[in-house]
């Protein structure tokens, strides 16, 4: 069984963005980037999978300009088998990244597709569920806990009231969420074993994929800082400012 | 123009972030329509009958629709959607789950988690954990929008009573199925709607300290959360994580205890009106953005917090 994990470069999570001052976006030059945290969580779970015997072939794919390479890179060094380099401007919507997935699901034919929830940085929340629908397969979505059987799979989803277990018939796309596993970090001798691993370029033009974007991002802005508030001496004063300054409790 | 809600609900009970999506729906124009998909849902859509701005109510009964299942309600919005400009449904884990999927199927790009309406082609939404609001504009046919609730007003339930019609269920893809919940049942106000919230993070220490932080909300009447850290580390559910990839809350009041303050957890709650933070690092960053910060040891100061409030 093959697994096929899409991962995203995002800027990494410890960064502080900053806006860029004409308001067209934020500022990606010179800032450090790494694997979307949710896609580190996916590829973790491929590799348990392929550890447990579930699994023969775990195929990591990022869609962006050449240095998304790295990042496949790190998903090599991680254990992935194979990567695929989708070259593509930095801006592909979610639909779009869907519609080029769905492609090389049809040429991968993996069983299972494993998706972060969330990017970090868009924040959209969208792709593994446009690409369960394009495929017309079932989505396993937020998923904390996946057990995988012949021809179905058991997850359990964070949802807003706690978790719910859902049967999902394979092949299916799953988006993974934070408690799924702690993902592992890459070996020195793996991440020189990555350099040697297949990893192929394609073009969006060859999978015949129409990436326009459909929204038009009219202007980024920085939003509206709050002002600095007072450190309060002790709990009675706390409490009493709370009461007749702030008006709260 | 006429817009479609999808409601939130659980089979007895609309949640309130359906309310605030309507209020969403109210300023884009145009007619307001509720779709209730479930099982059993008379109740919710009577409900949903009754809050105001709602026009028509359809409601969608059958047992492939229980739990909300997204291979089968995303195909009966796809049905309905050509006679609507614009389809709604809040950002909660069923709107996120099911909308992306109704995206697809109607090749439409979606515009996640809204926090401002401009016109209605125009909306405002937050990107990078709230580091930056990116203004954006769809000239599709459809719009596909999922509502942030803190960021809109609920509307009121005191509509004049709206018509209820049956819509068509669909068949059962046979993709998926419901196997069981596990719901953390609380007394206590709902996070994301509470006018107060007490989170407790990885300075809590362990799960049974968190009796400290109930003590004081079933004073105040408030909701508690929690940190990523301090649901990793098994103190509380999933359910109570606030932040960036958890939920948004936006209380009248927000405190914080032992939570160092993380951009992912600002993003989560640094639009609540007045926040504390309680923490024993004076250069914790929670500090930049509490209208009153403590700098104490939160074994001494939550007690202490609590029985000041008498
Ligand atoms: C992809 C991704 C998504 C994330 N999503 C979220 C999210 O949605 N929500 C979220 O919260 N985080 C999220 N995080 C995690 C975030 O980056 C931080 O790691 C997390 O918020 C830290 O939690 P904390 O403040 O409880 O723990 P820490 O950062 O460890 O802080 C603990 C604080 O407690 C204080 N403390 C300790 N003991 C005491 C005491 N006795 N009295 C008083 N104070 C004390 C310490 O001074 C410290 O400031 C995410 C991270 C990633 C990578
Ligand atoms: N450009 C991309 N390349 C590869 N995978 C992506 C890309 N964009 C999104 N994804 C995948 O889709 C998930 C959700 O992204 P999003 O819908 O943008 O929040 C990410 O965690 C990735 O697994």
């Amino acid at each position: 069984m093959k697994v096929l994990v899409p991962i995203k470069r995002v800027i990494d999570y410890n960064v502080k963005v900053r806006v860029k001052a004409d308001n067209s976006g934020v500022e990606l030059a010179n800032v450090k980037m790494a694997m979307n945290p949710f896609d580190e969580i996916a590829v973790e779970q491929a590799l348990r999978l392929k550890e447990s015997g579930g699994a023969d072939e775990i195929v990591v794919v990022s869609i962006g300009p050449s240095q998304n390479q790295e990042t496949i890179r790190t998903g090599l060094a991680m254990g992935a088998d194979r990567g695929i380099h989708i070259d593509a401007s930095h801006n592909i919507e979610p639909l779009a990244v869907a519609k080029l997935l769905k492609e090389v699901v049809a040429r991968e034919k993996p069983s299972l597709v494993f998706v972060g929830k969330q990017a970090i940085d868009d924040d959209c929340n969208q792709t593994g569920q446009m690409l369960a629908a394009l495929l017309g397969w079932a989505q396993g979505t937020f998923v904390s806990d996946i057990k995988i059987g012949h021809d179905k799979a058991i997850v359990i989803r964070e949802v807003d009231g706690g978790l719910e277990h859902l049967e999902i018939s394979m092949p299916a796309v799953v988006t993974v969420d934070l408690r799924l596993n702690e993902p592992r970090y890459a070996s020195l001798p793996n991440i020189m074993k990555a350099k040697k691993k297949p990893l192929d370029s394609i073009t969006v033009e060859e999978l015949g994929v129409d990436v326009s974007p459909r929204l038009t991002v009219v202007k980024v802005e920085e939003p509206v800082a709050r002002s600095a508030g007072i450190k309060v001496a002790d709990v009675s004063e706390l409490v009493n400012k709370l009461k007749n300054e702030a008006k709260v409790i | 123009m006429s817009v479609l809600v999808l409601a939130d609900h659980d089979n007895g009970q609309l949640a309130g972030a359906t309310l605030n999506t309507v209020t969403a729906a109210s300023q884009i124009g145009g007619d307001i329509h509720v779709l209730v998909a479930g099982d059993t849902s008379g109740d919710v859509a009577r409900a949903a009958a009754a809050v105001a701005g709602v026009a028509k109510v359809l409601i969608a009964n059958g047992n492939s629709l229980d739990h909300g299942i997204a291979e089968n309600v995303a195909p009966l919005i796809q049905k309905m959607a050509s006679s609507y400009s614009h389809l709604l449904a809040p950002a909660t884990t069923t709107g996120k789950n099911i909308m992306p999927r109704v995206a697809a199927l109607l090749d439409v790009m979606q515009i996640s988690d809204i926090v401002q309406v401009i016109d209605a082609n125009t909306f405002q939404r937050p990107i990078y954990a709230g580091n930056a609001l990116a203004t954006v504009t769809s000239d599709e046919a459809i719009k596909i929008v999922t509502v942030r609730s803190t960021a809109f007003d609920a509307a009121a339930e005191d509509g004049s009573g709206a018509s209820i019609e049956d819509a068509a269920v669909g068949s059962d893809a046979g993709l998926s199925s419901y196997v069981k919940s596990e719901l953390s049942s609380s007394e206590r106000p709902e996070l994301t709607s509470a006018p107060i919230v007490i989170s407790g993070g990885r300075g809590m220490q362990d799960g049974s300290n968190f009796a400290m932080l109930e003590k004081v909300a079933d004073k105040l009447g408030a909701a508690v959360g929690a940190s990523r850290a301090a649901v990793d580390a098994g103190f509380v559910p999933n359910d109570y994580q606030v932040g960036q990839t958890g939920k948004v809350v936006a209380p009248d009041l927000y405190v914080a205890v032992g939570i160092s303050g993380a951009i992912q957890h600002l993003a989560g709650m640094k639009d609540s009106k007045v926040i504390v933070a309680i923490n024993k690092d004076d250069e914790a960053p929670i500090f930049q953005v509490a209208d009153f910060g403590l700098v104490a040891d939160l074994f001494e100061a939550v007690p202490e917090f609590e029985k000041e409030l008498g």
